[in-house]
C-alpha cells in the first residue's frame, strides 16, 4: 500500500481522551496485521496541558515512536489552538485535518493574560497551511450519544469514516467494544458511528 | 487470563514499553517487585501488580526507592528472581545502597530498572542514569523498542543470576510511553524457595573485605563484556567498510535509521546499534572503528558511549586505527532546542547532525511554509500552561495559603516538593511556591530557611508536601525541624493517593499494591509521635482552613497542617451536582478589577461567556466540587443536585 509509514498525529488537552483515541486506532491497525509505533507525550496529560500522540503504520520496517517535522498525513485535532500548533510543528500543504471546533479555553486566557482567537480565524489558519479540514462538532454529537466526553471516539468515527487511513471500520468497532467492554460500550460504539455518518455527509473547507 | 500474562508463544501484541518490560519480567518468572512510582517508570509496577495473584508473585509499593531496592535485594540474595523500578531521580535516592550491592553480590536475578526523561516531560531534571551503571560498575543494558524492552527484561534476569552480580536496564520515556508491536515468548514460571541460611553473608565488607569484593566486581565485568560481545542486542547494518559510522543506543537506534533512510545515506552510513552499553563490548565496537573514518553517537542526554567509545579508541591508536573525526555532544553535532546534551533526541536531530557532517540539503518542509507557520503561531494561538484539574483540592489548598500568608504581611517563604502540587509554582497555584527541587526538599530546605534568623531573615516559611511525598522523604527533615527548633509549617496536601503518577497507593490509602488491605499509617499520628503541633482541615472549608493557617504562623515551632481532601480524579464524589451561573446575579466584567473568578481563581470548568459578557460554567469539564460558588462575591454560582 505505502512505501514509508502513514504518520497521524492526535492532538488535544489533558483529559480529553488522547491516549484511548491513539490506543484505539494503533490497536486496530495492529490488529489488521500493520506495524505500528505510537508515541506518547502525556507527562502533563491530567494537569491541562497539550497533548499529543503520534501514530504510525507500516507495513513491514519499523518506524520509532516520533514522527519527524513536517510528516505528518493525517492529523486529528480535539481542541482548535491545539490543532493548529501540531500543524504548524508536523503539517505540510498535503495534511488532511479533522477538527472538533469547541476550544478548550487555557487558563492564561480565563485569567487574562492572552486572548483566544475566533474560532473561524483558527480555522482558517489551519486552511492555509494543510491540504483539507474537516470541521466536525465532535463534542455535540458525543452528547448525542449520551456523554460529551466521547468527543475522541466520535473522531475515531470520522477517521474511520474517510479513506485516509487503511484500517477497516469493522475492526475500531471490535476494539471499541473490547476497549469499553465494562464501561458504555453501546454509547461508544454509538459516538463511533456518528463520527463515521457526520464525516461522510459534510464537505471539507 | 490477563492480557499481559497471556501464555501464547509467538503471539504478536501491541505493548506499551513499560508493559513490555514487565511481560519480560513475568516470561522470566519474576518472583519480587518493589519500586516506588515515578515518570515515565510508574507502569511497570502496575502492570505487575495486576497479575500478581495469576502468577502468585509478590509485589509492594515500597515507600521510596532506596527501601524498594534493598527489599528486593533481600528477596535476590534469598535466591529468588527480583525486580525493582524507578524513575531517573529515584536512582539517586537508591544510590546509597546500589554502592554496596554492586559488591555484596546476589544470588537470584536482581534487576533494576531505570526510567530517565530526556526533555524532562515528568521531571525536574534530565538526570542520565547510565552513569550510575558505570558509577556502581554494574551490567547496563538499553532497550531500542518494546520489542528489545521485553526481550531484554527477561534476559537480564539469566544474566544477573549467572554473574550474582544486581543488573540495570535503562529505558526512557520515549519507550516507557510508546507503544509497539511485541512478539510474546513463553512464560517459565519456576516455583523457587527463598532462602538465607545459618552460614549465609551479605555484604561489602570493610576494608581489604571491600577491595577483595571490588575486585570480584571487576572480574563479574569482565565476564559480562565478554557475553556482550555475542549479545544479540549489538548488530550493525550497513556496508562493511563503511568510512562513516553512527554508533547509538536506546531510541537513537530507529531515529538514525529513519534518518539515514530520508536521506538515502544507505550506501554511505553504517549503523552499530548496541543494547549493551556498559561494560562496553570492546570487540565488536573496535571491528567497526577499523574501517571508520568518522562515527557519530546518537544516544539520548550525555554523551555516555561518545566519551567510553573515545577511551576505547585512544586504547586502539597504539595498534594503527584512526585517526578518526569523532562528532556527537562535544562537537555540538547532536542538539536539541536547548543546545548539545540537552532535550531528547527524535529523528530531525540525526537529521541535522548528518546534513551538517556531510554536507547535504535536506527539506523537510519549504522556508515559507515554516514562516507562515510561525507567524500564524505567534499571532493567534495563546500558550497553554498547565494547570490544576477542576475540582482539585490543591487549587483550594494553595488559595488558603496564599490568603493566610496575606494576612500575615511579612511575606512568607512557601518551599515547594515533587507532585502536582508542584505547580504552586504556575499561576494555577497562584505562584505561592518559590522553590522547587527533589522529594522532601520542601521541608529540608524549610530546616535552613527557618533557622535564619539569627541571619537576619524574619519571615514566616511554609513548606509543602504531598502524602505520598511525605512517607516517602519528609519524616527525617520533620524530625529534625523538631529537634533543632526550626520555626516552620509543614503542609501536607493530602488527597490520599500518589496522584501525578497515576494513582498509585501509599501507606494512608489503606491498601497496598497487591491490593489486600492494610491499616493506614496515618500523618497526624506520625507528628504527634515526633511531638509537633498538628491540625487537620478541609481545605474545601476556606475559613476555617485560612483562620487556621493564620494562627499558626502567629507563633514559633515546627508545626504541621495537614490539608486532606480526596483526589476527585482517583475518588470520584458520589453526589452529582450541576453547577451553574445565575445570569442575573452575574455581573461580568465590573467583578473583583474585571471577571475576579475566572482571572483569579484559574479553574478550567469556569469560563468566560464572551457574547454574553459574563461567567459560565464548562460542563465538560466541570467536577462539581463547588469552590467556585465560595468564591464568587456575588453568590452567582449555583450548585444544584441532581438526581
Amino acid at each position: 500500500m505505502m512505501e514509508g509509514p502513514l504518520n497521524l498525529v492526535i492532538t488535544g488537552v489533558g483529559g480529553q481522551g488522547n491516549v484511548v483515541a491513539s490506543h484505539i486506532f494503533a490497536s486496530a491497525a495492529s490488529k489488521d496485521g500493520f506495524n505500528v509505533s505510537v508515541g506518547e507525550t502525556y507527562g502533563a496529560s491530567q494537569r491541562g496541558g497539550a497533548v499529543m500522540s503520534h501514530v504510525r503504520l507500516s507495513e513491514k520496517t519499523q518506524y520509532g515512536p516520533l514522527i519527524p517535522r513536517g510528516q505528518a498525513h493525517i492529523m486529528l485535532g480535539f481542541e482548535p489552538i491545539e490543532c493548529l500548533r501540531a500543524v504548524t510543528g508536523f503539517g505540510n500543504r498535503k495534511t488532511r485535518v479533522i477538527v472538533n471546533p469547541r476550544p478548550i479555553y487555557p487558563i492564561d486566557v480565563l485569567s487574562g493574560v492572552s486572548k483566544y482567537p475566533p474560532i473561524e480565524d483558527v480555522l482558517e489558519a489551519i486552511k492555509k497551511l494543510v491540504s483539507s479540514v474537516h470541521v466536525v462538532e465532535a463534542t455535540e454529537l458525543a452528547k448525542e450519544a449520551g456523554n460529551p466526553i466521547m468527543q475522541n471516539i466520535v473522531l475515531v468515527g470520522c477517521l474511520a469514516g474517510t479513506e485516509f487511513t487503511p484500517v477497516k471500520i469493522e475492526t475500531l468497532k471490535e476494539v471499541i467494544e473490547e476497549t469499553f467492554a465494562e464501561k458504555h460500550p453501546r454509547a461508544n460504539l454509538k459516538a463511533f458511528e456518528l463520527g463515521v455518518e457526520q464525516i461522510r455527509r459534510i464537505k471539507p473547507i | 487470563m490477563s492480557y499481559i500474562g497471556i501464555d501464547e508463544p509467538g503471539k504478536r501484541m501491541l505493548l506499551m514499553g513499560n508493559e513490555a518490560i514487565a511481560r519480560g519480567a513475568l516470561e522470566a518468572g519474576v518472583h519480587f517487585c518493589s519500586g516506588y512510582p515515578g515518570n515515565p517508570a510508574s507502569e511497570i509496577l502496575t502492570t505487575l501488580s495486576d497479575v500478581a495473584k495469576e502468577f502468585d508473585s509478590y509485589v509492594e509499593w515500597s515507600v521510596n526507592e532506596i527501601v524498594a531496592l534493598e527489599a528486593a535485594g533481600a528477596a535476590a540474595i534469598s535466591g529468588l528472581r527480583a525486580l525493582t523500578a524507578m524513575k531517573n531521580l529515584g536512582a539517586d535516592v537508591c544510590a546509597d545502597f546500589l554502592m554496596t550491592a554492586n559488591l555484596s553480590g546476589t544470588k537470584g536475578g536482581f534487576v533494576l530498572v531505570t526510567g530517565d526523561d530526556p526533555s524532562a516531560h515528568s521531571t525536574t531534571s534530565e538526570l542520565d542514569t547510565r552513569n550510575y551503571a558505570r558509577f556502581a560498575g554494574i551490567p547496563l543494558l538499553e532497550p531500542a523498542t518494546t520489542q528489545e524492552a521485553k526481550d531484554m527484561t527477561n534476559w537480564a534476569f539469566d544474566l544477573s543470576e549467572e554473574l550474582e552480580v544486581i543488573c540495570m536496564i535503562r529505558t526512557v520515556t520515549r519507550l516507557s510511553h510508546s507503544r509497539g508491536v511485541v512478539t510474546l515468548g513463553p512464560i517459565k514460571p519456576e516455583k523457587r524457595s527463598a532462602n538465607f541460611g545459618f552460614q549465609d553473608m551479605w555484604t561489602s565488607g570493610s576494608s581489604r573485605i571491600t577491595c577483595m569484593l571490588h575486585s570480584i566486581l571487576h572480574e563479574k565485568l569482565k565476564k559480562a563484556q565478554a557475553k556482550f560481545e555475542e549479545s544479540k542486542f549489538n548488530w550493525y547494518v550497513g556496508k562493511d567498510d563503511a568510512d562513516f559510522i553512527i554508533v547509538t543506543s536506546g531510541t537513537g537506534w530507529l531515529y538514525s535509521l529513519e534518518a539515514v533512510k530520508l536521506l538515502e545515506l544507505e550506501e554511505d552510513v553504517g549503523i552499530l546499534k548496541l543494547g549493551t552499553t556498559w561494560p562496553l563490548p570492546e570487540k565488536l565496537i573496535a571491528s567497526h572503528l577499523r574501517h571508520a573514518k568518522e562515527v557519530l553517537f546518537v544516544e539520548e542526554t550525555d554523551p555516555f558511549l561518545e566519551q567510553n567509545v573515545k577511551v576505547l579508541a585512544a586504547d586502539l591508536a597504539i595498534e594503527g586505527f584512526g585517526p578518526i573525526r569523532f562528532y556527537g555532544k562535544k562537537s555540538n553535532s547532536i542538539r536539541g532546542e536547548f543546545g548539545a546534551g540537552t532535550g531528547e533526541l527524535d529523528v530531525d536531530i540525526v537529521i541535522q547532525a548528518l546534513t551538517e557532517i556531510k554536507e547535504l540539503t535536506y527539506v523537510p518542509t519549504e522556508k515559507e511554509y515554516i514562516s507562515k507557520a510561525q507567524e500564524l503561531l505567534s499571532s493567534i494561538v495563546p500558550s497553554r500552561t498547565m494547570s490544576f484539574c477542576a475540582g482539585c483540592p490543591h487549587r483550594a489548598s494553595l488559595w488558603a495559603i496564599k490568603k493566610a500568608l496575606k494576612w500575615d504581611g511579612r511575606d512568607g517563604i512557601v518551599t515547594g516538593d515533587i507532585g502536582c502540587y508542584s505547580l504552586a509554582m504556575l499561576p494555577t497555584g497562584f505562584s505561592v511556591a518559590r522553590t522547587l527541587q527533589c522529594m522532601g526538599a520542601g521541608i529540608g530546605t524549610a530546616n535552613g530557611f527557618g533557622n535564619l534568623r539569627r541571619f537576619g531573615l524574619n519571615k514566616p516559611v511554609v513548606a509543602l508536601t504531598g502524602d505520598s511525598t511525605f512517607y516517602h522523604a519528609c519524616i527525617p527533615a520533620l524530625i529534625n525541624a523538631r529537634w533543632n527548633g526550626a520555626n516552620l509549617l509543614l503542609v501536607v496536601l493530602d488527597n490520599n493517593t500518589t496522584a501525578m503518577t497515576g494513582h498509585q497507593p501509599h501507606p494512608g490509602s489503606g491498601v497496598n499494591a497487591l491490593g489486600q488491605s492494610s491499616s493506614k499509617v496515618l500523618i497526624e499520628n506520625i507528628c504527634k509521635g515526633i511531638g509537633v503541633e498538628v491540625q487537620v482541615c478541609d481545605p474545601f472549608n476556606l475559613d476555617e482552613a485560612v483562620q487556621n493557617l493564620y494562627e499558626m504562623l502567629q507563633t514559633d515551632g515546627t508545626k504541621v497542617m495537614i490539608f486532606r481532601h480526596a483526589c476527585p480524579l482517583a475518588f470520584p464524589q458520589e453526589k452529582k451536582v450541576r453547577v451553574y451561573v445565575d445570569q442575573d446575579k452575574c455581573i461580568g466584567e465590573e467583578c473583583g478589577c474585571a471577571k475576579f473568578c475566572t482571572r483569579v481563581f484559574g479553574c478550567p470548568g469556569n469560563i468566560w461567556d464572551y457574547e454574553e459578557g459574563k461567567a459560565k460554567i464548562d460542563e465538560t469539564i466541570c467536577n462539581g466540587c463547588g469552590f467556585c460558588a465560595e468564591l464568587c462575591p456575588e453568590e452567582a454560582i449555583i450548585i444544584e443536585e441532581v438526581a
